[in-house]
């Protein structure tokens, strides 16, 4: 978008962007601490004073992690995979469910829809932490305790991706629906060749707002076998370490960073298009 | 980007002005079942996993339940107890709204503050700026790397420099000093809070149309001050709506930064809050029923604080 710059002041502009730019070196520092930590050798770790950047770059780190969890008696790739089966189904359904519940919530009015679309709104208003206790009970009673469908499905009814496709969905014209619909395509087609379709930007919305948080799941308090355990907790055990183990921590810290940054870097204008509707009306 | 969007659903599926009478009512659930069914699968997980455990909270916290034994009603002495006879408690209820005063609206105003800023930029620096920014909320539980930071000993990054300006003579244990935990909560939560609402601001921001804001230059707006409060406040309000949910609502919940950071329990409670008494009552100690009443609590507090500000936020610029 080119606008035209009307009344800017240079100083202000000036003073705006300094602004910015140390910001900016605030939110980026740690992260770039984190991927110089990772390659350090472990000289360079106990170094007094501390260096922030790495001098001899190294992989040592990554081959310790390797090793250390090679003795312990789950492999570290058990930890990833755990972790990449999390996300992907828990993302993956999270996106096919939300999109289904928020085609007729967006485009048709029949009983209840105000109803529902006004719970999932107030379900916006408090933190998960809430459900924990009788979430638990439920998880139990169904079965599910240490198994991975305790994360993955209570993460396919995310309300916010549910808000957000919502909102996305109502801008599709409702003369194709109704075209399809003359040409005798069920409401299950209609959402599954027209509708999906067309919010393809939304997807990837909902994918970078949930995927992270699987992706860094420790598992809660629903999972206590050691082989189903995930990433984020193996960085929890290695990080207890203290300082001798800061840098296989770095390395495990990338791997969990570097994975969602990637994500949202590929779907970044697709995330700000949906965004743009993502709005509480009055 | 409002005058965009096509509000065309009654066309479709006329409904009766009002489907009182049950047959009709019946009728109409008849000829929508379709939209039922599509909705069925997360509407059953959503009311399994979300609804009904915020009203069974609500009920079990009236009853003593320590999962071996059936519950027992026990009336308000849960909520008595919380408020007269936990003076911990009270220290998590002072801690959560000092974090929440000082994070939310500084995050609120931050994320609005930057995309504004961002927004003024060329593309291809815009989408880079927009990453930095954002990059910490997504990152996992890199929060870790304050713990390297902050650390007590010397070798802690922050330390160190401070030793090495001659600011303090001996390092300082940030994690573990009473004085200095809730501060360095307060920076970490705030470096992570850029999420969602920012991304909602961005994209609100690249989506004014910018035809009204030459108009509003034609119109005797002399500054990006006038033109902020005049032109883009107003036309952002859905937007800045749902960013208030979004901030109010982690603002209210910290928790897993505390525990990284200070520990639990941290010392002397200076890091405690109201979701980590929560865990400690329901995830230690098995106190079910008390559990539910800060859980219940904690609901309360987060619901009334976003209806308060939706009300707020409505007035403004109404």
């Amino acid at each position: 978008m080119t606008r035209k710059k009307l009344n800017r002041s240079f100083a202000v502009t000036f003073l705006l962007f300094l602004l910015l730019a140390i910001f900016g070196a605030f939110m980026a520092l740690p992260l770039i601490y984190t991927i110089n930590h990772a390659f350090k050798p472990l000289d360079e770790i106990f170094l007094f004073p501390p260096k922030f950047f790495v001098r001899n770059p190294t992989l040592n780190n990554f081959y310790d992690l390797i090793n250390l969890m090679g003795n312990s008696w789950v492999p570290f790739s058990r930890y990833i995979t755990n972790t990449v089966i999390i996300s992907v189904v828990g993302t993956l359904g999270h996106v096919l469910f939300a999109s289904a519940a928020a085609y007729p919530l967006a485009k048709y009015s029949f009983p209840g829809s105000k109803a529902i679309f006004n719970i999932v709104v107030l379900s916006l208003m408090f933190s998960p932490h809430v459900t924990a206790i009788p979430n638990y009970m439920i998880m139990s009673r169904v079965g599910w305790i240490d198994t991975h469908s305790s994360i993955i499905i209570p993460a396919w009814a995310f309300p916010l991706g549910l808000f957000l496709m919502k909102q996305f969905m109502e801008q599709i014209p409702s003369a194709l629906l109704e075209a399809a619909k003359i040409d005798g395509a069920s409401e299950y087609r209609i959402y599954w060749q027209i509708v999906m379709p067309n919010v393809k930007p939304a997807w990837l919305t909902l994918i970078i707002l949930r995927f992270p948080a699987l992706w860094g799941s420790d598992g809660g308090s629903f999972i206590y076998s050691e082989n189903l355990k995930t990433l984020n907790y193996a960085l929890g055990q290695i990080v207890q370490g203290g300082i001798a183990r800061a840098g296989v921590g770095a390395a495990v810290g990338l791997i969990l960073m570097i994975v969602p940054i990637i994500l949202f870097i590929i779907s970044q204008s697709s995330v700000i298009e949906t965004m743009a509707s993502s709005g509480i009306k009055d | 980007m409002q005058t965009k969007r096509i509000e065309n659903r009654t066309a479709l599926s006329p409904m009766p002005q009002r489907a009182w009478k049950l047959p009709l009512l019946w009728k109409e659930i008849q000829r929508n079942k379709h939209y039922y069914f599509l909705m069925a699968p997360f509407m059953i997980i959503f009311f399994l996993f979300t609804v009904i455990p915020v009203v069974a909270s609500m009920g079990i916290s009236f009853t003593y339940f320590n999962m071996l034994e059936p519950p027992r009603f026990i009336g308000w002495q849960n909520y008595s107890r919380l408020f007269l006879n936990d003076d911990i408690f009270m220290i998590a209820l002072r801690n959560t709204f000092f974090f929440a005063i000082i994070t939310g609206p500084v995050s609120y105003i931050a994320c609005f503050l930057f995309a504004w800023i961002i927004n003024e930029l060329p593309p291809k620096i815009r989408s880079f700026m927009t990453l930095v920014f954002y990059a910490p909320s997504i990152s996992g539980n890199v929060f870790f790397i304050w713990q390297v930071i902050f650390s007590g000993d010397r070798y802690g990054l922050l330390n160190s420099l401070l030793l090495r300006l001659r600011i303090i003579l001996e390092p300082i244990q940030w994690l573990k000093d009473e004085q200095y935990i809730l501060g360095v909560i307060i920076i970490v939560q705030l470096w992570m809070s850029l999420g969602t609402s920012f991304l909602a601001f961005i994209a609100g921001l690249q989506n004014l149309d910018p035809t009204i804001i030459e108009a509003g230059a034609v119109d005797g707006i002399k500054n990006r001050w006038q033109e902020l409060w005049y032109i883009v406040l107003p036309s952002m309000r859905p937007q800045l709506l749902f960013g208030a949910v979004m901030q109010i609502t982690s603002s209210l919940a910290v928790a897993d930064v505390s525990i990284a950071l200070a520990g639990f329990p941290s010392v002397n409670y200076a890091g405690h809050t109201i979701v980590t008494h929560l865990m400690d009552y329901g995830t230690i100690r098995f106190e079910m029923g008390y559990a539910s009443a800060i859980a219940t609590v904690l609901f309360a507090i987060m619901m009334g604080t976003n209806i308060i500000t939706q009300k707020l936020l409505r007035k403004i610029g109404g």
